[in-house]
């Protein structure tokens, strides 16, 4: 981790409330899809932690929803705009553990099954291309509360993936929860291995469905890199910190 | 008043040596000496980032070199295991936050026996030891505990934590209370004891007053101010725990002003802090009278902000004319 300079070469409006701002600059030292960048922003004092949807090793991609005014400043900003950005932060998910669950696994596991539930879904598109590049197609299921939160179809399907999609109103895709499709596959695919993040509602209940996997956690967060102990949470190998410990968590070790 | 021990008063009149911190910079830098004395604990500097706000050092560390650091106020401890309060923990306001992390830390036994040593390794000079507890007898464990530690310097006892045997009232609201515990921690350790004063009191300089009528060997100040923020879409308090406390650049005048008042009223050395975020934060702090000066939310905000402060002092003192930085202690009468 260290702090970098990036500079706003896009700023790409996806929904009315949703955000992908393409920042370049020194990305080299991203090591694993899931882990996140903390933006100092003017005129606020903590920095907005943000997971990184997409990144090679001069540019990264962030996807956000203006929730607050910190994300509603930092979707007006100017391209050309440089940012102070703390990265890379937290664990990310880990590509070597899918694949040695899927080696271990029989056959009808083949595919690790990908669940990004709204705003949760970048660091699962930045996943599913990390798997790609590893010659492993996951099955993405992608759950949002309306058509008018519906992101990132379009990538997904550009990189050879057809994303399951729900929406809890039935106005786009399957009507319903993510779980409804997953149960589904887990007929077929009973020991699936899961990768998701999203709400944490939606986390619970994929935890109480799948074998095993990795979960990515959301919490309120000071520092970003393990001072402030503002994000800790029990786990069964003791406390850890959702920033530096996490934000991804193994299915076995969570305590809800 | 002159608020400056006998020991300070000898450093003062040493011959402006180089300070340490400052052995590589160029060569004009040098005269400026940063130096000061905490009862007989010459500091290279008097920047110290602040208990709560740097953990034992380790993810600084893979930052900067931190032995730069005039000292370290490591987590503050208490005898047992805590996890703290539950989540969220943090709300941010205008030039701050509130945080009601709750005290989380591993325990008297395990802050010894292994966070430690792990400082030792990337910090080599003496830490401030910042104690808590829920009772006298907690400050007692913790004190005893820290006294066998030949890395700890100073012992800091956190007093703004309530009193599970009067009601929860903060020991540090009370000048007897405050008084009570400095005795009792003094009576288990001969390290330099350093009283943690809250600012939700009346009488700020009062309570110092009675910790130092207690033997205290100085004055840290101030702790956060208590503060609440209220998430209006959900008519909930953003904090799980309701209230936590404040810190940031937006208590700065709050603390200076505190640490004014008890270096009026005190003559052991104070550590001043409280929204210090600039070398310029620091030498104010210094002319309200404080020796050292340490360094919390900044921290958070930017990881690298102790070493840009120690970077920078040098050049401050030279466009101030100050070239040994003890004589801006308490300078303004």
């Amino acid at each position: 981790m260290k702090e970098q300079i990036l500079t706003i070469s896009s700023i790409e409006k996806l929904q009315d409330d949703i955000f992908k701002t393409v920042l370049i600059g020194d990305c080299s030292e991203i090591s694993a899809p899931g882990q996140f960048i903390n933006i100092k922003l003017n005129g606020f004092f903590l920095r907005r932690p943000v997971s990184i949807a997409d990144y090679t090793e001069n540019s990264l991609t962030i996807i956000y929803k203006t929730v607050g005014k910190g994300t509603k400043y930092m979707s007006t900003l100017p391209v050309g705009k440089s940012l102070q950005v703390l990265m890379p932060l937290g664990n990310g998910f880990s590509l070597e553990k899918i694949e040695k669950a899927l080696s271990h696994s029989l056959s009808d596991a083949a595919a690790p099954v990908l669940i990004g539930g709204g705003i949760g879904l970048p660091p699962i598109f930045s996943l599913a291309k990390g798997l790609m590049k590893r010659g492993i197609t996951p099955v993405v299921i992608a759950g949002f509360n309306s058509k008018s939160d519906v992101i990132l179809e379009n990538e997904f399907k550009a990189i050879g993936i057809s994303p399951i999609i729900t929406t809890v109103d039935g106005t786009y895709g399957k009507k319903g929860l993510v779980t409804e499709p997953f149960s589904e596959l887990l007929l077929k695919l009973h020991r699936a291995y899961v990768c998701t993040c999203g709400p944490e509602p939606m986390l619970k209940a994929i935890h109480q469905l799948a074998a095993d996997g990795q979960f990515s956690f959301e919490a309120r967060m000071a520092c970003g890199f393990g001072a402030c102990m503002g994000c800790s949470c029990k786990t069964k190998y003791g406390n850890k910190r959702i920033c530096t410990d996490g934000p991804i968590l193994e299915k076995e070790e969570i305590i809800w | 008043m002159v608020n400056l021990s006998a020991m300070e008063k000898e450093s003062q009149t040493m011959s402006f040596q180089p300070s340490y911190a400052n052995q590589n910079s160029s060569p004009d830098k040098r005269i400026f000496d940063t130096r000061v004395n905490l009862c007989g604990l010459t500091l290279d500097n008097p920047v110290i980032p602040a208990s709560g706000t740097f953990g034992y050092g380790q993810e600084f560390a893979k930052l900067y070199d931190i032995n730069i650091l005039g000292s370290i106020s490591f987590k503050g401890t208490t005898p047992n295991e805590r996890f703290g309060n539950p989540l969220p923990r943090i709300a941010e306001c205008p030039q701050g936050m509130l945080n009601s992390v709750g005290l989380q830390n591993p325990g008297v036994e395990v802050v010894t026996a292994r966070e430690l040593p792990e400082l030792a390794k990337i910090y080599s000079k003496p830490v401030i030891a910042n104690i808590s507890g829920f009772s006298i007898e907690d400050y007692v464990t913790c004190a005893k505990a820290m006294d066998k530690e030949n890395q700890v310097g100073i012992i800091e006892v956190n007093i703004s934590c309530p009193n599970v045997h009067n009601g929860g009232m903060a020991f540090g609201t009370s000048a007897r209370e405050a008084a009570e515990v400095t005795e009792a921690v003094m009576s288990v350790t001969s390290k330099p004891v350093f009283m943690k004063l809250s600012p939700n009191v009346t009488d700020v300089a009062g309570i110092a007053k009675a910790c130092e009528d207690a033997g205290a060997a100085g004055i840290s100040l101030i702790n956060t101010l208590l503060g609440m923020r209220i998430d209006i879409n959900r008519r909930k308090p953003v904090l799980a725990n309701k209230m936590g406390g404040f810190s940031g650049p937006a208590i700065f005048p709050v603390a200076l002003r505190m640490v004014y008042q008890v270096s009026q009223a005190v003559d052991i050395p104070i550590i001043g802090m409280g929204g210090v975020s600039s070398a310029d934060d620091v030498i104010e702090m210094m002319m309200a009278g404080a020796t050292a000066v340490q360094i919390g939310a900044a921290n958070l905000v930017n990881p690298y902000i102790c070493k840009e402060i120690i970077e920078e002092l040098p050049e401050k003192m030279k466009a101030l004319g100050i070239q040994n930085i003890n004589e801006i202690i308490g300078v303004i009468e």
